[in-house]
C-alpha cells in the first residue's frame, strides 16, 4: 500500500511557486550574478528555504542531497504536465525518479534569457509534442556533464563512465559518485558537442505508468492555487462589470457603502468597478450593495434566439472556401440526397476555481500570483496595466484549478494590477462564480449545414458542408479579421477523414458582441458533434451499420481503423440491446490524436437519458505516462458529456442568463458512466496531444446512441432541451 | 464574538456572525485547503466537517458554528494517511485538484455513515462537482477506502 509523504508534498508546493524566481538565477553555469529583479526584496507569503543546489542548465537543478529539480514551462491544470514533462527530462538524465521534484519555470527569466524555455503558453494539447525533443536534449546534456565531471575528478576518459539512478560509475575501478556530489562541477563543464537523444525504442521511463508528482499536496490542502495566495498587508477585491459585454460604467455611488466594516475603497476598472476591503466577504457584500448604473450599449436588445436565426441566415450568404475537391454541385445533383442542419450554443468554461489574481504593484516592480495558461502574455498584461516594462514583472504561476482554455486570457490579471496600483497594496481579486460564468469568453455558437448524395449502393458521391460560427481570432483581436477562414472554425470539417467523393467545405465567420474563445478541443467541440452525427445519418440513409459504414469510408487509413476496430470489439458492437437502450459510435482526430468512443445509453419512457457506458480508444502515437492518458480521456469525456447533456449559455437582453452551477448544470457522480480507455497506438513518428482529443467524440456518440435507442435524431445541443419521451419497442 | 474549535484549536473571533464559515476559514484563519467554487451550496468544494457532519461551509453562517467542532482538510490526519487520502493516492484521483479537498471531506463523512457503500449509495449521496471529471476514480477510491478501513478494523 502506498502512503503519502507529507514532508515532500510541503517542500514541493513551497518551492515550485516562489523560489523559482530566485533560484533560477544562473545561466548555464552557476555563480552568475543575480539579475536586478531577483535581487529586489522578495514578497514572502511564508518563509522558505531557498534552493541551494547547483543548476546544470535552465531546466535542471541538482541539490547536494541528490534532489533533482526539473523546471516545467507549461501550466499544470490537471492534465499532468508536472509529471509527464519531468519524465521526459529524467529519461535522459538517468536520475532516480524518486528524487525528482517539479517546479515552474520562470516566465520572467524566459523573457530575460531569450526564450530559454521556449513557448510557455499551454494550449492546443501541445505540451509534450512541442517540447519533447528539447527536454530530452536538456536531460541528455546534463547527464553528459555529470559524467564528464566525474571522469575529470577521477582522471579517466568520460566514455569509460556510465550514469544510472543518479550515480556515475567507473566500472573498471569500481568508483562511483552521486549526482549531488557532482552537480557543482557539472555546471562548469563545457561539452564539445551535444549528445544524441534516445529514440522511442530506447525509452525505459517514458511509457511507464507513473503516479503523478502533484498528487500528495492535492490531498492535504497544501497545493497552492492562485486563490490561495496570502501576502502580508494584503487587501481583497470583488468586482462587478457591465452585464452586457462591451458596455461601460456610467456611474456609481461610493457613498452608499461608506462606513461598511473593512471597506477601503472603490476603484473603477475596465467596464466596471472593484470594491476593496480587508476581507473578501466584506468586499463581495459591499460590491453587491453598491448602486451602479451602466451604459449597456446597442447589444442590450439581443438574445440567443436572434443569434441562432442570424447564424442560420448567414448560411445562405457568401462563404469562404476551406476545402474543395472535385465538382460537388454535380455530385449532389444525382443520387439520394441527405441534408441536415446542426446547431450548438455558447458554452462557458466554468473551471472549478473561479478566476482570480493577486497583484502587488510597487514603483520598480510588479508581482502577480495567478494560475495562467499563458505566462508570457500575462507578463505583458501586467506590464501594460502597471505602466512598467515586462522585465519588471515577476509572475508567480500557481496550480490552475482547471483551465480548459479560459485561463489563456487573463482579464482578472489586468483588474488586479490596476486595483493594486490604485490602492498601493497587495490585492487579491476574486471573481464570484456568477462573475466567472457571466464574463467568460465562450465556446462560439454555430450553425452547420450538410448536404450529401449517396450512390445506389450507399456510397457517398459528394459532401458539402458550411459552418457559420464566431471567429475566435477576431474576438481576441488576433490575426486578420477578414481572411474568411479560420483554422479552428473548420477543424474536423475541412479535414474530415472519410472518402466522400467530391467535397466542398466553406465557412462564414460571424461575430456578435459575445466574446468567444478556445474551449477544450476548440472547433472540434462543435464540428465533431455535427460531422459524426451526419455520418451516422448517412449510414442509416444507406441502410448500413454505422460502424461498418465508417469502416468502409476509412479504407486504407490504418490509424483510424485500428481505433475504430478497438472500440467496436471492446464494446461488443452489434450485440442486441434491450428496448430503450442503444449504442452509438463516433471517431474524431484532433491535435494529432485519434479518439473513438462507443457509448451505451438508456432512455426512459419519460425521456430521461442515462449514459451508462463509454468505451474509448486512443491513438496518440506514443505515450509518455499511460496513467495520464487514461485520466485525460476520462476527463475529456466528462467535460464533453456535461456540455452535450446540459451545457448552454443563453443571452437575454445582451447578458448571460446563467450564473452558477444551479442553472449551468454539469455531470456529477450520478450521471457518470462506466468508462474504459484502450490504447490503440500507431507509434512511428506520431506524437499526438492528449488534453483535448477525448472531448469531441462524446457528444456525437451519445446522440447516435440516443438515435439507436429512440429513432430520434438530435441535431441541436444540449440534449436536455429535447423531448425524448415515448414508448420503446 | 464567535467561538469554535477548528482542527483541535480553540478560536474566538470578532466577526460578523452572518459571514459564511468558508471565508472565515480561508481568510480569517488562513486555512486555504478549503475551496470556494460556487458560494451557493452547489459544488461542495468548500466541504468541511461540523460536529462530524459534512457541511458546505459557503452556506453556513459562522454564527451558526458557534460552539461547534470543525475539521478541515488540514486537520483530517496529521500525516495525510487517512484511509480516504491513501485511497485517493492509490487511485490517482486528483487532476487539477481544486475540488479534491471537498471531495475527500465529503467522502470521509459519507463513509462514516456507509462503511460498505454500494455504487448507488455513492451516486445518490455524493453530489460534489469535479470539472476535471475524476468521478470514475472517486468511485473506485471510495470502495478502496472502505476496504482499507475494514482491514484496519475501524471505520473510515
Ligand atoms: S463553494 Fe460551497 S458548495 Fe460550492
Ligand atoms: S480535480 Fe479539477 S475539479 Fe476536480
Amino acid at each position: 500500500m502506498t502512503t503519502m509523504d507529507a514532508s515532500k508534498a510541503g517542500a514541493m508546493s513551497r518551492r515550485q511557486f516562489l523560489v523559482v524566481s530566485l533560484s533560477a538565477a544562473g545561466g548555464l553555469a552557476i555563480g552568475l550574478s543575480l539579475p536586478d529583479l531577483a535581487e529586489a526584496e522578495p514578497i514572502l507569503p511564508e518563509p522558505w528555504s531557498e534552493a541551494t543546489g547547483d543548476e546544470i542548465n535552465a531546466w535542471i537543478l541538482i541539490e547536494p542531497d541528490d534532489t533533482v529539480v526539473i523546471r516545467v514551462a507549461q501550466s499544470e491544470m490537471g492534465e499532468g504536465v508536472f509529471t509527464a514533462l519531468p519524465m521526459i527530462v529524467a529519461e535522459e538524465l538517468a536520475c532516480d525518479w524518486e528524487k525528482v521534484r517539479p517546479e515552474y519555470a520562470s516566465a520572467n527569466r524566459n523573457l530575460r534569457e531569450n526564450n530559454v524555455y521556449g513557448r510557455m503558453l499551454t494550449g492546443g494539447s501541445s505540451a509534450v509534442r512541442r517540447s519533447r525533443e528539447f527536454l530530452q536534449q536538456a536531460g541528455a546534456s546534463a547527464r553528459e556533464r555529470l559524467i564528464h565531471a566525474a571522469a575529470e575528478r577521477w582522471g579517466v576518459p568520460a566514455d569509460a563512465c556510465t550514469a544510472k539512478d543518479s550515480v556515475v560509475t567507473h566500472a573498471e575501478s569500481g568508483r562511483s559518485l552521486r549526482y549531488g556530489e557532482l552537480a557543482a562541477d557539472a555546471a562548469k563543464v563545457k561539452l564539445a558537442s551535444e549528445p544524441a537523444i534516445k529514440t522511442a525504442d530506447q525509452y525505459t521511463l517514458i511509457g511507464q505508468p507513473k503516479a503523478r508528482l502533484d498528487t500528495p499536496p492535492k490531498l492535504n490542502g497544501t497545493a497552492q492555487f492562485g486563490i490561495d495566495t496570502r501576502l502580508p498587508d494584503m487587501l481583497y477585491a470583488a468586482v462587478v462589470t457591465c452585464p452586457v459585454f462591451g458596455g461601460s460604467l456610467k456611474s456609481y455611488d461610493a457613498k452608499a457603502i461608506e462606513g461598511r466594516r473593512g471597506v477601503k475603497s472603490v476603484v473603477p476598472i475596465p467596464g466596471g468597478v472593484a470594491v476593496v476591503a480587508d476581507r473578501f466577504w466584506r468586499a463581495k457584500e459591499a460590491v453587491a450593495a453598491l448602486p451602479v448604473t451602466w451604459d449597456e450599449g446597442p447589444a442590450a436588445s439581443t438574445d440567443s434566439a436572434q443569434f441562432a436565426e442570424a447564424y442560420r441566415t448567414a448560411l445562405n450568404g457568401p462563404a469562404a472556401i476551406a476545402r474543395k475537391q472535385g465538382d460537388v454541385m454535380k455530385a449532389l445533383a444525382d443520387g439520394k440526397r441527405v441534408e441536415a442542419l446542426y446547431e450548438v450554443p455558447h458554452l462557458a468554461h466554468a473551471p472549478m476555481e473561479p478566476l482570480n489574481c493577486t497583484a502587488h504593484v510597487q514603483p520598480d516592480r510588479v508581482d502577480v500570483w495567478i494560475g495562467t495558461q499563458y505566462p508570457e502574455a500575462a507578463l505583458d498584461l501586467a506590464a501594460k496595466a502597471a505602466g512598467v516594462a515586462p522585465e519588471k514583472v515577476e509572475l508567480h504561476n500557481c496550480f490552475l484549478g482547471g483551465g480548459f482554455g479560459r485561463r489563456a486570457v487573463n482579464d482578472e490579471l489586468t483588474q488586479a494590477v490596476l486595483v493594486s496600483k490604485a490602492v498601493g497594496k497587495p490585492v487579491k481579486l476574486v471573481w464570484t462564480r456568477e462573475e466567472d460564468m457571466r464574463h467568460d469568453r465562450y465556446r462560439p455558437q454555430a450553425a452547420i449545414r450538410f448536404e450529401a448524395a449517396l450512390g445506389p449502393d450507399g456510397t457517398p458521391k459528394g459532401l458539402r458542408v458550411r459552418t457559420a460560427v464566431g471567429s475566435i481570432e477576431r474576438s481576441l483581436g488576433w490575426g486578420s479579421a477578414d481572411k474568411g477562414v479560420e483554422p479552428s472554425a473548420v477543424e474536423g470539417l475541412a479535414n474530415q477523414p472519410y472518402e466522400m467523393g467530391a467535397i466542398e467545405v466553406d465557412c462564414v465567420l460571424k461575430n456578435t458582441h459575445v466574446p468567444v474563445m478556445f474551449w477544450r478541443s476548440v472547433g472540434s467541440s462543435q464540428n465533431a458533434f455535427a460531422m459524426e452525427g451526419f455520418v451516422d445519418e448517412l449510414a442509416y440513409a444507406a441502410g448500413q451499420d454505422p460502424y461498418q459504414f465508417r469502416r468502409k469510408l476509412l479504407a486504407g487509413k490504418d490509424d483510424f481503423l485500428r481505433v475504430l476496430d478497438t472500440i467496436a470489439e471492446k464494446s461488443d458492437w452489434g450485440k442486441p440491446m434491450p428496448a430503450g437502450k442503444g449504442r452509438g459510435i463516433a471517431i474524431h482526430e484532433s491535435f494529432g490524436t485519434i479518439v473513438g468512443e462507443v457509448v451505451e445509453v438508456a432512455v426512459s419512457p419519460k425521456g430521461e437519458v442515462r449514459v451508462e457506458r463509454v468505451v474509448a480508444a486512443v491513438d496518440c502515437g506514443h505515450v509518455v505516462n499511460p496513467r495520464t492518458v487514461e485520466m485525460q480521456i476520462e476527463s475529456g469525456v466528462v467535460y464533453g458529456l456535461s456540455a452535450a447533456l446540459f451545457g448552454e449559455i443563453t443571452i437575454d437582453k445582451g447578458a448571460v442568463v446563467q450564473g452558477n452551477f444551479d442553472d449551468y448544470q454539469v455531470v456529477r457522480l450520478a450521471d457518470m458512466p462506466w468508462i474504459e480507455t484502450h490504447l490503440a497506438l500507431s507509434g512511428g513518428s506520431k506524437w499526438g496531444g492528449i488534453g483535448e482529443p477525448g472531448t469531441p467524440p462524446i457528444a456525437p456518440a451519445v446522440c447516435n446512441a440516443i438515435f439507436a435507442a429512440t429513432g430520434k435524431r438530435i441535431r441541436r445541443l444540449p440534449i436536455k432541451d429535447f423531448d425524448l419521451s415515448g414508448e420503446r419497442s | 464574538m464567535v467561538a469554535f474549535t477548528i482542527n483541535g484549536q480553540h478560536q474566538e473571533l470578532d466577526i460578523e456572525p452572518e459571514t459564511p464559515l468558508l471565508w472565515v476559514i480561508r481568510d480569517e484563519l488562513g486555512l486555504t485547503g478549503t475551496k470556494f467554487g460556487c458560494g451557493i451550496a452547489q459544488c461542495g468544494a468548500c466541504t468541511v466537517h461540523v460536529d462530524g457532519q459534512a457541511v458546505r461551509s459557503c452556506s453556513l453562517q459562522v454564527g451558526d458554528a458557534d460552539g461547534k467542532t470543525i475539521t478541515t482538510i488540514e486537520g483530517l490526519s496529521p500525516d495525510g494517511t487517512h484511509p480516504v487520502q491513501q485511497a485517493w493516492l492509490a487511485e490517482d484521483v486528483p487532476q487539477c485538484g481544486y475540488c479534491q479537498s471537498g471531495q475527500i471531506m465529503a467522502a470521509v463523512a459519507f463513509l462514516n455513515e456507509h462503511p460498505d457503500p454500494s455504487d448507488a449509495d455513492i451516486n445518490d449521496e455524493l453530489t460534489n462537482i469535479c470539472r476535471c471529471g475524476t468521478y470514475a476514480r472517486i468511485r473506485a477510491a471510495i470502495h478502496r477506502a472502505a476496504a482499507i478501513a475494514k482491514d484496519a478494523g475501524g471505520t473510515p
